[in-house]
Parts: C-alpha cells; sequence; structure tokens
C-alpha cells in the first residue's frame, strides 16, 4: 500500500515559497481583515441614538418665534431632548414645513404638537402628540415609535400617581455579557467568522484554480504525488494562515477595542480548527468547479452573502421566515458566530459549545472526503 | 519490451473521437516523433500515456506496466514536458528543481547532490537565483527539462519543447536528446519542426485522431502514397510564386502542386519528362527559371498523406 499522502511536504514547501513571493496574498491574508475589522469596529453603531428630529409646536401662543408654545409643550420637548434617542434639529410653524422635513428625508421623526395640547391637559382631557416616523429603515422607525411610547406613557403615569406613590410595577434591566450594549462587543465576535471564512476559502480556492490556470497542474500530476497529497499540501498552509489570522483579530479585539475575553481562547482555537476545515474543504470544492480566478470569485461571492446574510451575524436568525432559518443550519458561519459570540462575550466553555463545535468538526470531515473526492476526479 | 505500446488507443470527449485505435509500438532507446497538425490529438495520447487522462478503450503499457493499472509504478518511470512551460515562475530555478526533487520522494543528501547535477548538466550555475519566469525561452526549457529528468525516468514525453525558442535554443535541446537517448532513454516527442521530425529516429503521424502513418523518415518518404506509381516529382523555381502555383494548378498534367519556399513541389505523371514539363509551362505563360527532379522531403509525405485522408473523410 502506498502513502495516500505522498507528495505533501513537497507541495507544502512550494506553497509557502509562493505565498512568501506574494505580497498581495499576504497583503489579503493579514491587513485587510484587520481593517475591515477597524472599520466596522469603529464605525458602526446598532444602537439607534439621536434621531434627526423636526418639532412644530401649535400649541399655546401663536408668536411664531423659536420658543413658541406653551410651558407644557416645552417640557414635554425637553424630555424627547434629553432622551438621547432623539434630536431636535429645527423648529417649524406649520404642517406644511414639517411635512416638507420629512419627505426631504432631513427629519427622520416629525413632532407636532396640537394647539389644544394644554387646555385639554388643563382641563384634565387627553392631549395627543403626532409623532410622524420615517419607515424607510425600519430600525430607526421602530426606535423612535417605541421610545416615544414610553416617554408618553411615562409622563402620563407621572400625572396620575400622587407625590410619594410608585408605579406598581417596576422593570429593573440588567443587559449581561454586555452592560454598556457597545456595538464592537456584539458585532466583532461575528465579523472575525466571517473573516476568517472569506480569507481561508478565497485562498485555498485561488491556490488551487491558479495552478489549473497556469496548466502546471497536469505536471504535478505525473508526478507521484497522490490527489490527496496534494490537496493536504495545499490547504496546511492556509490552515496555518487561518490560525495565524485568528490570533491577530483576537488581539485586535482585546487591545484595541477592548472587547473582554470573557472564556478560554484555547476553547476558541480548538473549535476555530473545526471550522477551518469547513473553509478549506469549501475552498477545494469551489476550485474543482471553477476554471479560472474569476469562476472562483464568484463562487465565493456566493458561500460569503450566505454567511453574512443568514448566520446571525448582521440579522438575528429568529426573525427569518422559517425555510430561511432551517437554511441557516446549513451555513457553517451561524455555528461559528455562536462559538465566537459564546467564548468571548459570554465566557461560555466546551460544556455549553460542544454541539457546535461537533456540526463544525462533522461538516469538516464530511466536506473534506468531499473535496478529496472531486479532486480525485479532477485529477484521475 | 517496447518502451512504449498501445493497442488500438482511443480517446472520446462526448460524442468526439480525438482518438481513434491509434497502435504505437516504440523501441526503448528510439527517439519517436510524434506529428500531426494541430487538434489532431497528439497531446490527449500524451496525456493518456501519462496518466492525465483516462483511455476511454484500448490498452496502453510503459515498459511493460499497464498504464490503467499500474499508474504508481509507470509514474516513477516517465518523465513530462508539457506544452507550454509548466514550472513556477515566481520560483527561483533551485527552488523548482528543489520541489520537483521532492516530489519525486528525493530527500536530504540524495536530493542535494541530485540538484547539483541538475544543474551542472544544464550550465544552470548561473540562473539557480533567477526567478523561472525571468528566464529566456531556451533556459525555460533547460530547466524544465532538468526538473523532468530529476528523478532519472526511463520514458519522457515532451510535447513541442521547441515550440517559441530560438533555433540556436534548439539545436542544443536536440543535442542534449541524443545525448541522453545514447544513455538508453526513450524519447516521444511531438513536433511541428520537420528538421526536428526528419532527427527522429522513429516517427508516426496523426491527421484527426487517426494514425495514417508509422516508419523511419525514409520509410515515410518513400511510401507508395506518397510516391504513386507512374509518377515523379519535380521542384520547379519561377518569378511571382504564387501566380505561377495558381496556373500550374489549372493544368491537368499537374497531380499535386504545393509551394515549398520559393519553388513549386510537382508530383506529375512519369510520362510527362522534365523537358516536356518546361514547355507546358512556358506555353502557359509561367516564366519557369529551372526544373529539378525531386526526392521528397517528409513535409512533401505528410502533406500528400494528409490530402489522401482529407478526401477519403470527405468521400466517406
Amino acid at each position: 500500500m502506498k502513502n495516500p499522502i505522498q507528495g505533501m511536504g513537497a507541495i507544502f514547501y512550494k506553497e509557502v515559497r509562493h505565498m512568501r513571493r506574494d505580497p498581495m496574498a499576504f497583503l489579503f491574508a493579514f491587513v485587510m481583515p484587520v481593517l475591515q475589522l477597524v472599520i466596522l469596529g469603529a464605525a458602526i453603531d446598532t444602537n439607534i441614538r439621536q434621531i434627526r428630529t423636526a418639532v412644530y409646536d401649535a400649541s399655546g401662543s401663536s408668536i411664531m418665534t423659536d420658543v413658541s408654545g406653551s410651558s407644557e409643550s416645552r417640557a414635554f420637548i425637553d424630555r424627547l431632548r434629553n432622551s438621547d434617542t432623539f434630536r431636535v434639529y429645527k423648529y417649524v410653524h406649520s404642517d406644511a414645513e414639517l411635512n416638507e422635513e420629512m419627505i426631504s428625508g432631513r427629519a427622520s421623526v416629525g413632532v407636532k404638537i396640537p394647539i389644544d395640547f394644554d387646555r385639554n391637559l388643563l382641563k384634565g382631557n387627553q392631549a395627543q402628540v403626532l409623532v410622524m416616523v420615517d419607515g424607510s429603515d425600519s430600525n430607526v422607525a421602530g426606535q423612535a415609535v417605541n421610545v416615544s411610547s414610553s416617554l408618553g406613557l411615562d409622563e402620563s403615569l407621572r400625572r396620575m400617581l400622587n407625590t410619594g406613590q410608585k408605579n406598581p410595577i417596576e422593570i429593573r434591566p440588567n443587559v449581561m455579557f454586555n452592560p454598556a450594549s457597545r456595538s464592537p462587543n456584539f458585532l466583532l465576535p461575528g465579523m472575525m467568522a466571517i473573516l476568517l471564512l472569506l480569507v481561508t476559502v478565497m485562498l485555498t480556492a485561488f491556490s488551487i484554480v491558479r495552478e489549473k490556470e497556469r496548466g502546471t497542474i497536469e505536471q504535478l500530476l505525473v508526478t507521484p504525488v497522490r490527489p490527496l497529497g496534494l490537496m493536504l499540501g495545499k490547504i496546511l498552509p492556509y490552515f496555518v494562515t487561518g490560525i495565524v489570522e485568528l490570533a491577530i483579530l483576537l488581539a485586535f479585539m482585546r487591545f484595541v477595542f477592548q472587547i473582554p475575553m470573557h472564556g478560554n481562547v484555547l476553547v476558541l482555537g480548538l473549535l476555530t480548527t473545526g471550522y477551518l476545515f469547513v473553509n478549506l474543504a469549501i475552498g477545494v470544492l469551489v476550485s474543482s468547479k471553477a476554471n479560472s480566478q474569476a469562476e472562483a470569485l464568484q463562487f465565493c461571492m456566493v458561500v460569503m452573502l450566505l454567511s453574512i446574510f443568514l448566520s446571525g451575524f448582521m440579522f438575528p436568525r429568529e426573525t427569518m421566515p422559517l425555510w430561511a432559518y432551517a437554511f441557516s443550519y446549513m451555513v457553517p458561519a451561524t455555528y461559528m458566530i455562536k462559538i465566537t459570540r459564546g467564548v468571548i462575550l459570554r465566557g461560555a466553555g466546551l460544556e455549553q459549545l460542544w454541539l457546535n463545535g461537533v456540526v463544525l468538526f462533522a461538516m469538516g470531515v464530511g466536506l473534506l472526503l468531499a473535496a478529496a473526492h472531486r479532486f480525485k476526479q479532477m485529477t484521475v | 519490451m517496447p518502451a512504449i505500446e498501445t493497442k488500438n488507443l482511443t480517446r472520446r470527449f462526448g460524442d468526439f473521437v480525438a482518438v481513434n485505435q491509434a497502435s504505437i509500438r516504440v523501441e526503448k532507446g528510439e527517439v519517436f516523433g510524434f506529428l500531426g497538425p494541430n487538434g489532431s490529438g497528439k497531446t490527449t495520447v500524451i496525456k493518456m500515456l501519462t496518466g492525465i487522462l483516462p483511455i476511454t478503450e484500448g490498452e496502453a503499457w510503459i515498459e511493460g506496466l499497464d498504464v490503467r493499472t499500474q499508474s504508481d509504478t509507470v509514474r516513477e518511470r516517465i518523465g513530462y514536458m508539457s506544452q507550454k512551460f509548466s514550472l513556477y515562475d515566481d520560483l527561483t530555478v533551485l527552488e523548482n528543481l528543489r520541489f520537483y526533487g521532492r516530489a519525486y520522494q528525493l530527500k536530504g543528501k540524495a536530493l542535494a547532490q541530485k540538484i547539483e547535477e541538475t544543474i551542472a548538466a544544464n550550465k544552470l550555475e548561473k540562473y539557480v537565483d533567477r526567478l523561472a519566469g525571468r528566464l529566456s525561452g531556451g533556459w525555460k526549457q533547460r530547466l524544465a527539462l532538468g526538473c523532468a529528468l530529476m528523478h532519472e525516468p526511463t520514458v519522457l514525453f515532451l510535447d513541442e519543447p521547441t515550440a517559441g525558442i530560438d533555433p540556436v535554443a534548439r539545436r542544443q535541446l536536440w543535442d542534449l536528446l541524443f545525448q541522453l537517448s545514447g544513455k538508453g532513454i526513450t524519447f516521444f516527442v511531438t513536433t511541428h519542426y520537420m528538421d526536428e521530425a526528419e532527427r527522429c529516429s522513429h516517427l508516426a503521424y496523426i491527421y484527426y485522431g487517426e494514425l495514417i502513418a508509422d516508419g523511419t523518415p525514409d520509410s515515410l518518404r518513400s511510401l507508395p502514397e506518397v510516391n504513386p506509381p507512374g509518377t515523379h516529382r519535380f521542384e520547379i523555381s519561377a518569378p511571382a510564386i504564387t501566380t505561377a502555383l495558381r496556373k500550374a494548378q489549372e493544368m491537368a498534367l499537374f497531380r499535386s502542386a504545393t509551394i515549398f519556399g520559393r519553388s513549386i513541389h510537382a508530383l506529375v505523371d512519369e510520362s510527362v519528362g522534365q523537358q516536356e514539363l518546361e514547355h507546358e509551362m512556358r506555353r502557359r505563360g509561367i516564366p519557369v527559371e529551372e526544373i529539378r527532379p525531386l526526392v521528397p522531403t517528409l513535409e512533401d509525405a505528410f502533406v500528400e498523406l494528409s490530402r489522401r485522408r482529407q478526401m477519403q473523410m470527405e468521400a466517406a
């Protein structure tokens, strides 16, 4: 029986040389992911704050100045302004102007306090406030509706309760694991999974497709290098690349973005190896289908987009329609994101995350076998 | 035991028959020239023999080993140099050698020694640390040959090894091949160059998947199809050669006529003598300068064989 992985060492040697001569690959493997991490971490805040708000206060006097309105209405507007959710950037003096602000998109929220606001409050009637919300961004709209409603409710309760009397029920929220609700803490562990995928799948696929394009693969096939040896020799350097990249990304998250590492790094490393197997196998499968680097890129884009949208990285999986939710179980990044968030943010260990790890390793081994099979066919 | 033997070797791609029942026998130490137009199946035959492409039908042996079932042992005995330069441009000469040596299971001292030998044999000393992509065509081929020979194969397949390299490098490469064939290495070479074909000890000609000639250069030149009984050949020089050819082709006494350099190679009935031919051509307004009797060249042979085959195919 011949050594089935014969030639692996030779291929590994060659791949490492290629990488050393290719500054673009180096840039792509280590610099680009860090840049993306930095951009995402520094620029994206998923907490909705400071929504641009225009106010039309028709109550009280008819004198049109910036301090128009009655004392009651001004108190209400102050509460809006103090909420951090709204930023009142302009007072307008007619319905038409308020409408214009909304339609032009300058205001995401328009608040109109009607002429009888004070009067109704004084009489003990119900006073109304119109809150117009631009629904073109559903996240912003939802937040605006929720915060304005709770402001109204709060204000109403305050007026109904006697002095010293307390709310019958008080909610005391305890936001665990990310008490300040910092966006980087939530986004970056997920981004890490996506970046690892991007780099390892692409580099693997490209390195094999390049040999097809140049015709060097045929020269390899007449040597005693076995298909499995060729495949493993090809993916091993990118496995190492993946591990190094994991370390770099973790270091950036910990020291640049100050995201605390609550769990065990070794557990994360162990589970990541399963994920890397999956990615490398996908890379080989892509290369067995694609005949040029341009084709390979197309395949990689599909894998990427599915992973970004269906893994729970950007949008919660729970709100997906059933078919998409079911499909998301087939996306490897889904499991990896559970693992990274679990270990980094919640300090979860193998006892909580083992199932995700098992799924990834099973996927990895299965896909690698499929890849080896395809590779043998490709190379006869 | 022949170095290479095939029986009814066939390769189909879907409905397309790339190689149809080709039977070849190449003896040990021969320099076997495999010729044919582009796309006629030369590379496909090589790919089947080297195990890159599965054989659809038929059998093939390399030094008695079945290519289909003993491919692992076959791989250790054969070397291959493909049409395109297929080493790694971004690796140095030394790194390429080191890689191929390792791919062929050489290690440690044996590897170092073999690399040194290869560098010396191909006079690559000056270029050891140069990236392979920066070498000129001739040096690239030397390096490729060096890589293909590192594991000391006994059968070497060269697919158009001299395409696109200069005449001096071409001559040097062939000298090297003969030197090696003297040591008992069998060569299977494809080429479009007739001067290279002339140097081969054994030739075969494949035309759109069909093997239509097989033998020594001399035997191919003297094939009855190339020299039909009752005909002889002349080389005719004349100014304005293309006009002359067009006029000549309208004349019934030519069996065939093609341009060869600055003259026409013509096949005419034996009954038409040299003087009669010259007279007839002048009568037609072709200003003949000189007419000489001609022994067919290999190119004449292949042109004639192709023409006949084409006529048969069109008739079928």
